[in-house]
């Protein structure tokens, strides 16, 4: 028998996996030329924008309907497929993949910083903003066209791809419903009305600015609606995310009604298996999550001392805090390379290692939850479905092979591990608190990898036992 | 404890099972020799990697930097002897390792039958990483492949290559899949769903030769009805025999797997096999001589971990389950269920009508206690079950707690109301009523009596 010592870097060619049909390449070829009736759009002045709006928009929505109904309703049994997703360019880290990872990037750079650029994309999409705003378009209605199309669109995808998965179907629709009218339809709809754009879906400390003062006075002078706003926002942050969250887990916000992660679930969904799974990068994301939050959390602090004290004191600091603030988290690290970066390092890159709201919901969830994923005993075959598919990073396969639930702060609830599983070996569950960090069923309790709730030293002490093991 | 030398060949799930708990017991040096890849890899998801599901970096459950931190060394060689008087080993190449405790955890290799033909280019088994990458090798540009033994390789083959669309005939000896296994009912019903995936299934359909061309490489099979089926690859899939030729004259007893005891111990001192190279001189009845069952392999590593640590300790299979997936259909089994009914066993069968979905209980006629069940497309929590079978559960009590056992994802439809209902049907007034839904809380009361 030959020993061939380099078969891990050996290139499974897999060709038939990745070649299309004819009506899957119909598919591709209508979003192509969609895309490109967007770059003409950006590139000319518009003199009918509501053609090259059906002209590219549409044809980009309507070649990935035909593509996903092909792909996944016509040519694949309900049922996993994840068949050639490790061959394609088009999902794992390629020529392909880096160069989309640079047009997305570009995109956000030019949206953030250059809005000019992009005048021909704005008047494109401006009979749609008169309609719904009654308002010429800005860059942000062109950006939230743009996510609410590929929300709905892939979104539309996933419903197929999972489709003999039921609770991913309803997640889907939930995350597809919060963006169309939460995150777009209604605040387009109050700015008819003359009210303040509000986006009820969102909350401090995501949206950062709901809890500074400048936001809040703005809106309590608006009255009427504006002061149900600045009550819904304080309500929603400190009563109904630890509520919700205690209930159901982080999920009911990061995989059922945040916008991002409603991107994620669904443009992103493609590329949920390149995400870094190294106990190293649990190390880092541990750390940036929790120094976002801190900075975010000062920088609200120093607002409010400085709207306290009359705009007297920390006038300097605060304002340079929240800016710094807003360029280096808001924008750069949210949109830039949030979003940027899904081709390269997977869908949830600022969900994992940036959103402040994540990192509470997560603390949340680890330490005052009912949700849990519960494994299956001795039934785990160590497979790695499960942590390749984890779009958060966790090494799922690692819990579940001990026979140990599953609770860590950055699990989203996205399902997709119970999803991939052959053996039926993971559950999302909620339940009573108590004995939900269980002893492994697997393992002597000397090898318990997992700290005790309310152990401080928790992590450091994780990986001490792990080392020992 | 006296440091030892330990040395385990094979770096399963067995062996690297065993070298996990003798570091967690012990100081003992421990050496772990393979063949067959650099670091601990999991076998059962070799059919992962030829579909594009996971790369073959995926498939270790460990970093790279694990075996380092825990001092398990690993050697990448092939053992061509064993001198059991000087306890060495010998590598080819001429390396010698030498142990205080050896450990032989070598697994299986494919098992052919003598076919005119079977080992033409193009023909193979899988079983192993290499076997992969040949079967990688063979199956490009191919028009049709066919695969001989209906059995859970013989499937994943059969899905893999469906994956790439490569066309399959998949050969059956029985009259349904796994029927040797499974009820007739059961394997008429995965059967069905084989053709949903258009895979071309032949029953009662046996090899009878393989065609060369005129290369060397197989063109056509030949079967037992005398029909030429045009091919360029066949899977040979009836099974794997204990891996161990290499042991020939090496003084430690082999049958067709190694011999040894339930401490894992072979008749040479100091020598253990676990997995599924060795064969247990006295099994329980009604389990096998070898187990070739990942989960089994587990509990090996286990069991002999603690022998050689100083706590000498009996293997204890407990109760017995296993788990597989047939194309897109999950199955589970617990207990024991026979595939023809036994002699004093009742056995209640309930099948969805859309042919994806079923539940089997069998039950003792006597006193209802129930015995084994299988679950099609429906999943079910072990720990529970372990628990109604180690205490003797009836099927009535079983059918109203039905519910606790159910471990389907949230939001998916719930069977047990008609599982029960059919039960009822069956015996005139009999009136259970299912108490139990799924859930957290359902299942605790099952397992810890409270919540």
């Amino acid at each position: 028998m030959s020993l061939n010592r380099t078969y891990p870097s050996i290139q499974i060619a897999g060709d038939p996996t990745v070649s299309m049909s004819s009506t899957e390449k119909l598919g591709a070829g209508l979003s192509g030329l969609g895309f490109l009736f967007l770059l003409v759009a950006g590139f000319t002045g518009q003199t009918n924008p509501i053609l090259f709006l059906i002209l590219s928009l549409g044809l980009l929505s309507l070649g990935g309907v035909i593509f996903s109904i092909e792909r996944y309703q016509k040519q694949h049994a309900p049922g996993v497929d994840n068949n050639g997703v490790m061959f394609s360019p088009s999902t794992r880290r390629s020529f392909f993949t880096w160069n989309l990872a640079i047009l997305i990037t570009g995109f956000y750079v030019l949206l953030y910083w250059f809005p000019g650029t992009l005048e021909g994309l704005i008047r494109t999409v401006d009979p749609l903003s008169y309609t719904l705003r009654g308002k010429a378009a800005d860059q942000w209605f062109l950006y939230g066209t743009f996510y609410t199309v590929a929300v709905l669109v892939m979104g539309f995808r996933a419903i197929l791809k999972y489709r003999h998965n039921r609770y991913q179907i309803i997640r889907t629709i939930s995350v597809m419903f919060f963006q169309l009218f939460l995150a777009f339809l209604i605040p387009a709809l109050l700015i008819m009305l003359q009210q303040p754009e509000f986006y009820f879906s969102y909350f401090w400390p995501l949206k950062y600015d709901y809890f500074f003062p400048g936001t809040l006075n703005s809106l309590e002078q608006a009255g009427g609606w504006g002061v149900f706003m600045v009550r819904w926002a304080v309500v929603i942050a400190f009563i109904g995310v630890p509520v919700l969250t205690y209930f159901f887990g982080k999920r009911w916000y990061c995989s059922w009604v945040c916008g991002c992660g409603g991107l994620a679930e669904t443009a992103g969904d493609q590329w949920r298996q390149l995400s870094d799974k190294s106990m190293k990068a649990w190390k880092v994301e541990r750390w940036m999550i929790h120094s976002v939050l801190v900075f975010i959390v000062a920088t609200t602090a120093l607002l409010w001392i400085n709207a306290d004290s009359g705009n007297m004191i920390l006038r300097e600091a605060s304002n340079g805090f929240n800016k710094t603030y807003g360029f280096l988290i808001g924008m750069a690290f949210s949109g830039v390379i949030g979003v940027g970066f899904y081709p390269i390092m997977g869908s949830r890159v600022w969900c994992r290692f940036g959103c402040p709201q994540a990192a509470i919901l997560g603390i949340i969830q680890k330490y005052f939850s009912r949700f849990r994923i519960t494994t299956n005993s001795s039934q785990c075959i160590s497979c790695g479905n499960c942590s390749t598919y984890c779009e958060m990073g966790i090494d799922v396969r690692a819990y579940a092979q001990r026979g140990q639930n599953i609770i860590r702060a950055s699990c989203v609830g996205c399902g997709i591990c119970a999803n991939v599983c052959p053996r039926g070996v993971l559950s999302l569950e909620n339940g009573p608190t108590k004995g939900r960090y269980n002893e492994p069923v697997l393992v002597p309790e000397s090898e318990i990898m997992m700290p005790r709730r309310g152990d401080a030293k928790n992590e450091e002490w994780r990986e001490r036992a792990f080392s020992q093991e | 404890m006296q440091k030892k030398n330990v040395v385990i060949i094979g770096n399963g799930i067995s062996g690297i099972t065993a070298a996990r708990f003798i570091r967690k017991f012990s100081d003992h040096r421990i050496t772990v020799i393979s063949e067959e890849s650099d670091h601990f890899y999991s076998r059962t998801a070799l059919m992962y990697i030829y579909m594009g599901h996971m790369t073959y970096e995926n498939t270790k459950p460990y970093e790279d930097w694990f075996w380092k931190k825990n001092r398990i060394e690993l050697v990448r060689g092939y053992v061509t002897k064993v001198d059991t008087e000087k306890k060495g080993l010998m590598l080819t190449g001429g390396d010698i390792v030498y142990y205080d405790v050896l450990i032989l955890a070598t697994g299986s290799k494919s098992r052919k039958f003598g076919w005119p033909g079977q080992d033409l280019r193009g023909v193979q088994g899988l079983y192993n990483l290499q076997d992969l990458e040949l079967m990688e090798e063979n199956t490009q540009g191919i028009n049709r492949a066919v695969i001989v033994g209906g059995g859970l390789i013989g499937i994943e083959m059969a899905e893999m290559l469906h994956s790439r669309h490569i066309p399959v005939t998949f050969l059956v000896r029985e009259s349904g899949y796994w029927t040797n296994i499974l009820s007739t009912e059961e394997g008429l019903m995965i059967s069905r769903h084989i053709r949903e995936h258009h895979i071309d299934l032949r029953l009662e359909t046996e090899l009878k030769e393989i065609l060369p061309d005129e290369t060397g490489r197989v063109r056509a099979i030949i079967t037992n009805k005398d029909e030429e089926i045009a091919c360029q690859f066949v899977g040979l899939t009836t099974g794997v025999m204990p891996n161990i030729e290499f042991l020939r004259d090496s003084g430690v007893e082999v049958g067709r797997g190694v011999m040894i005891n339930n401490y894992f111990e072979t008749n040479v001192p100091d020598v253990y096999a676990i997995g599924d190279c060795g064969q247990f001189r006295e099994p329980r009845s009604g389990h096998p001589p070898i187990e070739q069952l990942w989960y089994t392999g587990r509990m090996h590593g286990e069991t002999v971990a603690r022998t050689i640590c100083g706590e000498r300790a009996a293997y204890d299979r407990g109760v017995w389950f296993n788990s597989a997936k047939f194309l897109h259909i999950e199955y589970q089994t617990y207990g024991f269920v026979a595939s023809r009914p036994q002699d004093g066993e009742e056995s209640l069968y309930w099948e969805h009508p859309d042919g994806h979905h079923a539940v089997r209980i069998n039950y003792r006629a006597s006193d209802g206690v129930v015995i084994g069940s299988n679950f099609f497309g429906i999943r079910h929590n072990q720990a529970v079950w372990e628990r109604w079978l180690r205490e003797r559960r009836t099927i009535d009590y079983v059918l109203e707690h039905l519910g606790a056992a159910n471990f389907d994802p949230e939001f998916y439809t719930q069977f047990e109301r008609a599982v029960v209902k059919q039960y009822n049907e069956r015996y005139w007034g009999r009136k259970v009523m299912l108490k139990r839904k799924r859930g957290v809380r359902s299942r605790l009361l099952e397992l810890v009596g409270t919540e």
